[in-house]
Formats: structure tokens, sequence, C-alpha cells
């Protein structure tokens, strides 16, 4: 239901069913292996040459390749076909990959190869390739069976989805352009070194490239220029369909089913309280977050909950709905996953749960408005912030489904 | 095998094919490339079939295979699957399938053997400690702006450079 946006990327597993999404990856595994044996990656002295500074082909093609596809990537979501929420972002576990890196460096260089391409180079003939392959097993199995013995420091360091940008403060576009830029910082490095170790005359090389160069960064500068939507323009594209969601109720949760979930120890829960702060201090519910309801603040909370594990349910609520509703567009918008309302907000919850400490008024409130007064601000210390589930049986209709993510928690190279 | 062998593409030619692959890896599927995840799984595939006690019992495997999980079941599998698929057609129509063994004018074929096992085992190590490999963390990783999948990059040219003075009768 949620993840049908006709925006890519596109849950292939839920739209062609299993085998045939299968089928088009192992299609794309056809194209990434030409790719790598034209590029001259399936000949081990070719890759070996780069730490020798002869022949930079490693360094050259995997820039390319790189300031290509993030291009392509952030014009394509600039112009709004393709939701880079989506996408899976490695997560960064800082040290251990810096030692996972370093360790992989050691073995590029003694025995010619990475994975990708050593799989290559075996199918082409490559006897060397079968024999490096076999090493890739050996320190798979040797990394399986100790992993558990420094597992803390590999754990460690997890700043999850955590990207240049957020790093360095910069906007998408101006980051695409430093990039495309410390590329050609590096081309240029590589040719120097060409010349001056491996004797190639730079007048021998194709003059093409330079206008490629200048295409590439042309486009950056075009991506740079639009800049990336915000939460509005994405909810403009899915408006209709989400207004829809919102007018059949179907992801405004009774009181009953929050209970549950605050007691279900399966999914993780987090519910975003969005009224304002002195009514937040008054009452609010055990482990509630308060935010404040600006969508400023709420899109602000947007790559964390992106990072959260596929089986997470996220719950806004205010007094009533309307500023709730208002929150679960902006993250809905934004890609957060599993997004639900506290139907009726908190004047719906105290309506079942109020103890004697919590009086409704006796006046008529405004939509989104508290309906109950306390006596005193002791926030979550009220029996009705958090219920014992067992003291209450109560029926609902449940509508919470935690939909499986297409990419982001489908696990890269996992 | 008597089609003539042609040269290698432009190294800036072969990446913008590969970045191509990449991006549309990314806008169709939402995940990029990757390579040592499905090394991962296959290994632990087979372990489950000699040792299937042990794989339930060390955390870091039962999280592939624990129980009735097959280790196979993800996309990874299918696209690693394609990679040498793929290799083998682009050399067959370039001309450049031929069994040999890649290596520096120095060093006897049976040496290279040894060290290419050697250096895939540092590899192999490596790729699982560091979550990924070229393909899936600094291709991957780096076309989508991941802050460690860029430190894992220069860490890894860093590796390369530190030893490659040490080993350079292998490819000299």
């Amino acid at each position: 239901m949620f993840t049908t946006l006709a925006i890519a990327p596109f849950p292939v597993e839920a739209d062609l069913g299993k085998w045939l999404a299968y089928g088009l990856y192992l299609i794309i595994g056809i194209l990434f292996g030409t790719a790598l044996e034209q590029a001259g990656f399936a000949y081990s002295p070719n890759l070996a040459a780069q730490f020798y500074l002869k022949d930079m082909r490693v360094l050259k093609v995997m820039f390319t390749a790189i300031i290509t596809a993030m291009t392509l990537i952030f014009l394509s979501s600039g112009i709004g076909i393709l939701d880079y929420s989506q996408l899976f972002v490695d997560p960064t576990y800082l040290w251990p990959g810096i030692v996972g890196g370093i360790i992989m460096g050691v073995g590029f260089a003694i025995g010619g190869f990475c994975p990708g391409t050593s799989a290559t180079a075996a199918a082409t003939g490559s006897i060397d390739g079968l024999f490096y392959l076999g090493g890739i097993f050996t320190g798979i199995f040797a990394f399986g069976e100790t992993v558990d013995s420094f597992a803390e420091f590999w754990y460690g360091w997890s700043m999850g989805r955590f990207t240049i940008p957020e790093w360095l403060n910069l906007s998408t576009g101006a980051t695409v352009v430093l990039v495309i830029l410390v590329a050609f910082v590096f081309f240029w490095a590589a040719e120097w070194f060409e010349k001056k170790f491996g004797g190639v005359d730079p007048k021998t090389l194709p003059k093409a490239r330079y206008i490629g160069a200048a295409a590439i960064l042309g486009l950056g500068l075009v991506v740079m220029l639009i800049g990336q939507p915000g939460w509005e323009q994405k909810w403009d594209r899915i408006s209709v369909e989400k207004s829809e969601v919102l007018a059949n109720r179907e992801v405004q949760i009774e009181p009953a089913e929050l209970l549950e979930l605050m007691n279900n120890n399966k999914i993780k829960l987090v519910m975003l309280d969005v009224r304002s702060e002195s009514e937040y201090n008054l009452f609010h519910l055990a482990w509630a977050r308060h935010v404040d309801p600006t969508a400023e603040a709420i899109d602000a909370l947007v790559p964390e909950l992106l990072d959260n594990p596929g089986k997470t349910a996220v719950v806004t609520m205010s007094n009533g709905e309307a500023d709730a509703t208002e929150a679960w567009k902006v993250l809905v918008a934004q890609g957060v996953p599993n997004v639900y309302i506290l139907g009726d907000g908190l004047n719906g919850w105290l309506d079942v749960f109020a103890g004697s400490d919590i009086h409704p008024v006796t006046y008529p409130v405004a939509d989104d408005q508290p309906r109950f007064v306390f006596a005193t601000a002791i926030g979550s210390g009220y029996s009705a912030s958090n219920p014992d589930p067992e003291e209450y049986e109560l029926e609902y209709t449940p509508k919470v489904k935690l939909a499986k993510q297409a990419g982001p928690t489908a696990g890269g190279c996992g | 095998m008597t089609r003539p062998e042609k040269p290698w593409v432009n190294p800036y030619l072969g990446g913008v094919l590969l970045g191509l692959v990449l991006f549309a890896a990314f806008f169709v599927t939402g995940n990029g490339l990757g390579a040592s995840g499905g090394f991962q799984r296959i290994w632990v595939w087979l372990e489950d079939f000699v040792a299937s006690g042990h794989v339930d019992r060390t955390g870091y495997l039962a999280g592939y295979a624990g129980g009735n999980k097959n280790p196979l079941d993800l996309w990874i599998v299918p696209l690693l699957i394609g990679v040498p698929i793929g290799g083998f057609l682009s050399s067959w129509f370039s001309g450049r399938f031929k069994v040999r063994t890649g290596k520096g004018p120095n060093i006897s074929v049976k040496t290279r053997w040894a060290f290419a096992f050697i250096g895939g085992t540092i590899m192999g190590f490596g790729a699982r400690f560091a979550r990924g490999c070229t393909s899936g963390q600094a291709l991957s990783g780096g076309a989508v702006l991941s802050v460690g999948s860029w430190a894992f990059m220069f860490a890894m040219f860093a590796g390369g450079y530190a030893v490659a003075w040490f080993v350079r009768k292998l490819w000299a």
C-alpha cells in the first residue's frame, strides 16, 4: 500500500514477484560483469598497476563511475523521478570500515583483484582469478568464525545513514559539484603519475575526455541549480493518493492498537508528540518524544527515522488529529515507512484511559485543543501515560502493517 | 576462438559504462551493486550443509542462516551470479577469453597462484570487516554519498599503497 509510489526506485519484488525480480538482478549482474570486463578489470596486472602509479586505470574507472552514477541519481531526484530517501545508503561504521578498507587494500595489492573483479576474471579464463576466489571464501570463513570475538569493535562507531551533505553541512547540489571537482583533481594527478612513472604521453590520450568532463560538470551544475525537492514538493506528488488514505482512515489507529504497540516488544515504536511543550509537560505517554509542531522540526527528524530498522512503527499524536496529520504528511512525503496517526489524538486516548486524576473539561473545545485538565505537570507519571494492558480488554480494527521496504532496509552488501 | 582480440575500452569510457549500470541498478531497485555479500551468503549456505548446528550457534552466521533461513534468498545472490556470466560473454565477444594467469613478468605461475590465494583470503576477511567490498561500499556507497563509504575507499587505497612497495616483485 505504501510502496506503490509511481516514482523510482520500484519495489521490484512486490511488483514483479520474487523470481522475476531475481531475474532482473541477474541481468544487472550480467551488465555489471560486462562493464568490469570491458574496462579491463578482469586482468590482474591492470589492477595491480594502480599501486605502482604506472597505469591509473582503477582510479579512473572507479571515480568516473561514481561521479556518473552520483550525478544521474541526484539529477533524477532533483527533477522528481527518483526518491533518494528510498535508496540504500551504506550505513557508516566509521572505524570498522576504515580498518576493513586497509585490510582489503593489502589483499588488493598482493592478490591483484577485488571480489567482483575476481569473479569476472575467473569467467574469462583467468586461473589466478580462480585461486583468488578460493582465497575469498577462506577469508570469509575466517571472518565468520572470529567476528563474535571482536563484535564490540565491529558493531561500534555506528553512525547510521550518514551522508556527505549532512557531514559538511552543504547542500546536496554543492556536494555533487564538489565531488566532481575532487574527481577531476584525482584524474589530473593520475595522468601526471602515468606520464612520470608509466611513460604515457598525455597527448596520446583522447581529447574526448575533456568533452566528457565538461558534460558531467555541466550536469552537476544543473543539479546544484535545481536543488533537491523538499517535503512540500514531494507531498504534492503523492497528495491525491495519500489524501484518500487519510480520508478512508487507513492510518488513524485506535488507542487500543497503540497500547498493543507500546507493549509489543517485537517492534520498535517511535511516538512523536507534536503538541506544545507545556502540554507535553503536563501529560504525555510513556516514551513519547516531544517535537515542536512545525514542519521544520518534524522534517529535521527524517534522517534519523529513515535509519530505523525495518520493524519500526512511527505514531504521531496531538490533542485531536490536525497537527498529528500535518506531521504525518511531512514524514510520509519524505519516505519514512510505517507512519501512523493516533486517531482522535490524546483526547481520544484519555476518553479510554483517563484515571481519577485527570478530568474532562465541561465546556466545548476547539479542534485539536486539550479536552482534559491535569492536576499537576507530572508528564508521564499518570497511570494513563502507560496503562496496564492486562486491565483492559478492548476490541479494535488493526491497521498497522509493517510494510517491507524496497530499498533502504533490504541491506546493500548484506 | 578466432575472434580478433579487441583492446579494453578507455578507462574513462569504462567508468561511464560502469556508472550507467550502477545508476540503473539504483534507479530500478533502490539497491546498488555488490559482490562480497553474495560470496558471504554462498559460503554460509555451504557451511549450513555440513555444520548446521554450528551456524545456528554462531551469532554472526545465524543472522544469515539460523533456523530455516535460506542465506541465498536475497537479491545480491542472483546479481553475483550474473557477474561471471557478463564477464564471460563480454570477453568472448571481444576476443579476450583466454585460459591464462595474469601476473608480473618475474614470478612463476605457481607463485602467482599462491599469492592470488593469499591476497584473496586477506580481501575476503577485509571485505566482511568493512561490510562490503569495492562494489558494495566504494562504488555504491560512494555514488549515494555515504560518509563511511568514502572513508572506506580512501582507507583501501591507503592499504594498497602501504604494501605495494613490499610486494613489488610480484608485479614488476
